[in-house]
């Protein structure tokens, strides 16, 4: 087994608006004998800016992956857009010499040089591949066998799969599989694989909304009992602005949405409290209940 | 979407314009594009806008039907869930095609006040949100480790030398709301 030592990226949304994510897989990891540290002075993946500037976005994320070079380390990251983005970013630099000269011409003003030597991944692919399935089971002291759950999986942890490589985008299996250690059912429902719409709130909040809503009907056509996120946008679309898509659409969902590592968390034996809970808009109780 | 019948100016079309696309990279492969639809088809934003459709926004880069393109507002609804990148039969990397022109549109002076808020933040504290004094105290409080001091000023640096510091003083002439 590959040494569970990474480098934390913890992005901006996360430490913003949610610290119930970043709380639970602290606690998650620590249990699992990932050794997490923290990543000095880091600056935004650079995404957000990609959309006005393609070289801003690049130097941005070099900046964050030389910084992890200097530390000798591997990122892990929370967010699947940071994720997609130093993966794709470290990626293309290491293969591509024209851009890397380029970009490490702009990084030469701050002292930096990209080298290519570390690796960047998501908590999931940390999960699945470096730690694996048997040891985590090994670490489930309540099994989650009356929990029916919908996964959704987060755009950038599988797509473009020419740059990511990781899962079938088409037919993720991954997160199923680590929602299913925790003895949980993992339900399959309608546009499974389809994107949330967070990233163009704030262009646009109706077409997003519109498209959540859409999800959340889907999922609880199926009788899931929670939705199961590893993205801190998929997760504030589905559970931050679940009282306003109930509002908009007259409707009522009334569906927890949990962070992976809560769930885990909760069949590893942590307590509601331990995990952060209580910091989730809708309320969770019904999930704990079951266990 | 409306089938109304349009005309084309010939003075309208900018046939250099899709070179400028081919430029930027993810933008290559832009004529490739056969117009087979399947970008459309399978996006999830279209499905929920009556007016935004992937397919007729390449056409238009590749006639060359530049200032349409660049001061659409449907330019700006695209997720970037790259369904469309997996999907598209011809390897044309459609989102990014969409974020080329989106930087093209951006260099022309068309930047949705959304990023110019974001650029700001991230000059400021490195994050891309300035994150309030309660949170940072909240983290304290649930046993969280400090956040790092982010290098602004290497930050700075950046911005100015690939040229965007430039682009965010100018820009914010659109609020492309749509």
């Amino acid at each position: 087994m590959p040494e569970l030592k990474y480098l934390l990226f913890l992005g901006c949304a996360i430490p913003y608006r949610v610290a119930s994510y970043e709380i639970s897989a602290r606690k998650i990891a620590e249990k699992l004998g990932i050794e997490l540290v923290e990543m000095p002075d880091y600056n935004c993946c650079g995404l957000p800016l990609d959309p006005a500037s393609h070289d801003v976005m690049l130097t941005l994320a070099a900046r964050d992956l030389c910084i992890a070079e200097q530390q000798g380390l591997n990122i892990m990251t929370l967010c699947p857009g940071c994720a997609g983005t130093l993966r794709k970013v470290n990626k293309m630099l290491k293969e591509d010499k024209h851009e890397r000269e380029r970009v490490n011409g702009y990084l030469k003003e701050v002292g930096m040089e990209f080298k290519g030597t570390i690796e960047v991944k998501h908590l999931m692919q940390v999960l699945a591949e470096d730690v694996g399935l048997e040891k985590i089971k090994e670490t489930i002291q309540k099994p989650l066998t009356n929990l029916s759950v919908a996964e959704h999986n987060g755009c950038h942890v599988v797509r473009p799969q020419k740059h990511i490589g990781f899962d079938d985008p088409e037919n993720p299996k991954i997160l199923k599989s680590l929602i299913e250690v925790t003895g949980a059912k993992c339900l399959d429902y309608l546009d499974e694989t389809e994107c949330c719409g967070a990233p163009i709130i704030g262009v646009n909040d109706k077409i997003p909304l519109s498209l959540a809503r859409d999800k959340l009907t889907h999922m609880k056509a199926v009788n899931a009992q929670a939705v199961i996120t590893v993205c801190p946008f998929c997760h504030m679309m589905f559970d931050t602005n679940q009282s306003r898509i109930e509002r908009m659409f007259n409707e009522t969902y009334g569906m927890p949405v949990l962070h992976y590592p809560q769930l885990l968390g909760l069949a590893m034996g942590f307590t509601p409290e331990e995990l952060a809970l209580k910091e989730l808009r809708v309320d969770a109780s019904k999930v704990v209940s079951l266990i | 979407m409306s089938e109304k019948k349009a005309t084309l100016k010939i003075s309208d079309i900018d046939m250099k314009f899709k070179n400028e696309v081919k430029k930027i990279p993810g933008g290559e492969r832009i004529m490739m594009c056969f117009q087979c639809g399947t970008c459309t088809a399978d996006c999830p934003i279209a499905r929920f806008s009556d007016s935004y459709r992937p397919r007729k926004i390449l056409r238009m880069a590749q006639l060359g039907l530049k200032d349409k393109v660049l001061s659409s507002d449907q330019l700006w609804l695209c997720a970037a869930c790259y369904t469309c990148v997996d999907h598209c039969p011809q390897d044309v990397e459609i989102s990014s095609v969409i974020r080329a022109l989106r930087n093209i549109a951006v260099r022309e002076g068309y930047m949705p006040t959304v990023f110019k808020e974001l650029a700001g933040a991230i000059l400021e504290t490195g994050l891309a949100y300035k994150i309030p004094e309660l949170r940072l105290k909240r983290r304290q409080e649930a046993g969280l480790p400090a956040l790092p001091k982010a290098n602004v000023e290497s930050v700075s640096k950046l911005f100015n030398q690939t040229g965007f510091s430039k682009l965010v003083q100018k820009g914010g002439n659109s609020n492309a709301r749509t």
